[in-house]
């Protein structure tokens, strides 16, 4: 059927099965606005306030769902705006599918108004992206980026539409099959090498598992919590993992890492053998290299083969789909007579849990003031453990990571790998807009909220009842947490003045906003913001906390896992 | 130690800013990079030298590979291959150093193809250790301008790289 290139990329996401678009207009992108209006039957556009906004809510939405997102820009500053969001979601391996407008071909490299090099900007942060520069090329080019995004390791597509080809006219009709033959994901782990990990994992006597966010990319958390239940061995999981194997559940260490806990660093440090996961060696994750584990053969299951050997050395490499492995791996555990080394594990397990009993997550409860720690403690609580929960960048995103113990995956969305402040509003707009009738939390600080601030409105239009917890302590946490420690003190710009009064601006953008400061009301008053009677609200909490409270236990800057500061 | 690393490519606008930008953003060096189209028209070949541990080689290839406009890579350096550059070199040459230069040129196996009543322009073929003696040979305050290809290379034997 002729259509314009602007109703071939409606009609092509429809077909797609995209249910929802994010995006914000202008004059790159009007006729494909204009098509949505005519051609869009099912496809729902949510309109933002910011276009990183729009790729953040985007992200958030693919996270929580496992679907790819789909994100509609303008020109321009639409597109440079777009950009922080779109390397959010490549460090973190999200699959969206980014439009952008560009302007008529003729005008391309003119320095025509509002013209950027999209492409060109854009192409260290991608996955990968396009230029359509015959409208005859559209819908296959949609069909390469779709594809693209969700398979392999996912990551983000940038496809860049001039205007010309967006009211220019072509056939469409929907690509059932692509085939590219310079891109070919692998689809299965080598049997050998599977085999050979599965024997080492069996003779280890110090075996830790330490999985990560493919786990969760690659929906392979049930396999995973089944072959850690066969296994025995304790699992420790990094920030962007959690969730994927239970954190109630004994055999889990919690986090590793910088902000790790005592157990799961010690349990690395300590280990024989590492069964890495769908995890990357970050170095947030693994601190000095030159200390990292000195006793541990490493076997190593990544879909990207560059992920493998870069940081750390590994023993056996396998490079396939997390899930596919997993399971070929409980296959051969199901037919083997061997069986893992009872002995040697009993005598770990004493060990971990002599670790364990340090307690590295408790904290002085004491005080007149409210400890992060025990806000979040207390939303855990009042949120049933079981909220779709993101978060910004700082303190209290490891508070949560910490104090939120995850059972599901897709449940914590953050900024692992980029670290982006602004990150957790458009998130939980993501995960509201996927998950009407679930309890979705935005963790934030005073710094952070006010990176997307915006957003508010978005969700007053589209009734996104997210639950704010602001987490105000009047100064950027981590930053001066570093300066503490690093800087003598010396609090460079890291103190907000001026802040606004939260709870106004909340009632302003037409939300409910809630004050707690006092310790002892704090569980009622939280109790009351996920009760029914907000259930449809935004409620915004500016939760004002200890300024002095700092996240513990941290591994300083070029220390091993083994040199921790506790407290 | 020196690699030359030999790839297919899509025949694509943008794909050798990809593998460029590859190189700059991850830190790795790249001596010489040459790509040209193929007997195929919808591939690019492309050829780059750079050097590193195996280990960083390794993970070259293995980034190079995951860019998508990347058909094929081969580390043409793990195998027994033939490499050859071709320069062109355009030397002052007056009085006895005429006759000198001619003689150098025939030496290394080099051509005289342009030729002024004050200058030669010498093209030469072969490894890039060749050219850099032929212009350890001269003397560096008689070059007045030096033109090289980088080098390019194919397996030894039937062996190929194709897709």
């Amino acid at each position: 059927m002729e259509m314009t290139g602007a109703q071939i990329l409606v009609n092509y996401l429809e077909d797609e099965g995209v249910e929802h678009i994010w995006g914000y207009p202008g004059g790159a992108v009007l006729p494909i606005y204009d098509a949505l209006d005519t051609d869009a039957k099912k496809l729902s556009h949510i309109l933002v306030r910011h276009e990183q906004a729009a790729v953040h809510a985007a992200d958030g939405y693919a996270r929580s769902t496992g679907k790819p997102g789909v994100v509609l820009v303008t020109s321009g500053p639409g597109a440079t705006n777009a950009v922080t969001g779109i390397a959010t979601a490549y460090m973190d391996s999200i699959p969206l599918v980014c439009i952008t407008g560009q302007v008529a071909t003729s005008l391309i490299g003119l320095d025509a108004f509002q013209e950027i090099d999209t492409t060109g900007i854009t192409r260290p942060i991608v996955k990968h992206n396009f230029l359509v520069k015959n409208v005859d090329d559209l819908a296959i080019t949609l069909k390469k980026a779709f594809y693209i995004a969700t398979t392999g390791r996912p990551g983000p597509v940038v496809i860049d539409i001039p205007k010309d080809v967006q009211t220019a006219k072509s056939n469409y009709a929907f690509p059932q099959e692509v085939e590219m033959r310079s891109y070919l994901p692998v689809t299965k782990g080598h049997s050998g090498q599977i085999k050979k990990a599965v024997e080492m994992m069996l003779s280890a006597k110090r075996p830790i598992l330490y999985t990560g966010g493919g786990i969760i990319l690659g929906d392979a958390s049930a396999e995973l919590t089944e072959l850690t239940h066969k296994l025995g061995f304790p699992i420790t999981q990094t920030l962007m993992g959690l969730g994927a194997f239970p954190a109630s559940d004994k055999q889990s260490l919690g986090m590793l890492g910088m902000h790790g806990t005592y157990e799961a660093n010690l349990s690395m440090h300590h280990s024989d053998l590492i069964i890495a996961i769908g995890s990357r060696f970050d170095d947030r994750v693994t601190g000095n290299l030159e200390k990292f584990c000195p006793y541990a053969k490493i076997i190593h299951v990544d879909i990207d083969p560059a992920s493998i050997s870069k940081n750390v050395l590994v023993d056996i490499p396998i490079v396939g789909p997390v899930k596919q492995v997993v399971t070929e791996m409980l296959s051969i555990l199901e037919k083997t007579k061997l069986k893992p080394d009872e002995e040697a594990l009993a005598k770990w397990w004493v060990q971990i849990e002599e670790w364990r009993a340090t307690n590295c997550l408790g904290f002085d409860t004491l005080g007149a003031k409210i400890k992060p720690q025990a806000a979040i403690q207390a939303v855990w609580k009042a949120t049933n453990g079981d909220a779709y929960v993101s978060s910004d960048v700082g303190q209290h995103q490891m508070f949560t990571a910490q104090y939120y113990p995850f059972d599901k995956p897709r449940r914590w969305l953050n900024s692992g790998g980029l670290g982006t402040m602004g990150f957790g509003l458009p998130a939980a707009m993501g995960a509201a807009l996927a998950f009407p009738d679930e309890t979705v939390v935005c963790v934030t600080g005073e710094g952070s909220i006010q990176m997307n601030i915006q957003e508010l409105s978005t969700c007053l239009q589209y009734g996104f009842a997210v639950k704010i917890i602001c987490l105000n302590n009047g100064v950027l946490g981590m930053v001066r947490q570093w300066q503490e420690f690093f800087y003598e003190r010396r609090y460079s710009m890291s103190y907000m003045e001026s802040l606004p009064d939260f709870v106004k601006l909340a009632e302003s953008y037409g939300h409910v906003g809630v004050r707690i400061e006092d310790p002892k009301t704090m569980t009622a008053q939280l109790e009351e913001v996920f009760s029914e009677k907000y259930k449809d609200r935004l409620v915004f909490v500016d939760l004002i906390i200890d300024k002095q409270e700092n996240v513990y236990p941290m591994i300083p800057a070029g220390a091993g896992l083994n040199e921790m500061i506790l407290v | 130690m020196k690699h030359i690393i030999s790839m297919l490519m899509e025949n694509e606008a943008g794909a050798l800013s990809r593998v460029s930008g590859l190189f700059s953003a991850r830190g790795y060096n790249i001596h010489a990079l040459t790509v040209a189209p193929t007997e195929d028209d919808s591939l690019s070949r492309l050829t780059l030298v750079t050097s590193g541990t195996a280990q960083e080689v390794e993970q070259i290839v293995k980034h190079l590979n995951r860019l998508v406009d990347v058909v094929k890579v081969l580390d043409l350096t793990e195998g027994s291959h033939i490499e050859r550059e071709l320069m062109l070199i355009k030397l002052s040459a007056t009085g006895d150093l005429r006759e000198e230069y001619k003689r150098l040129a025939d030496i290394f196996r080099g051509d005289i193809i342009d030729v002024t009543t004050t200058t030669y322009t010498i093209q030469m073929v072969g490894q890039s250790k060749k050219l850099d003696a032929f212009i350890g040979a001269l003397d560096s305050g008689l070059i007045l301008e030096t033109v090289r290809s980088g080098t390019v290379g194919v397996l030894r034997g039937e062996k190929c790289l194709h897709v």
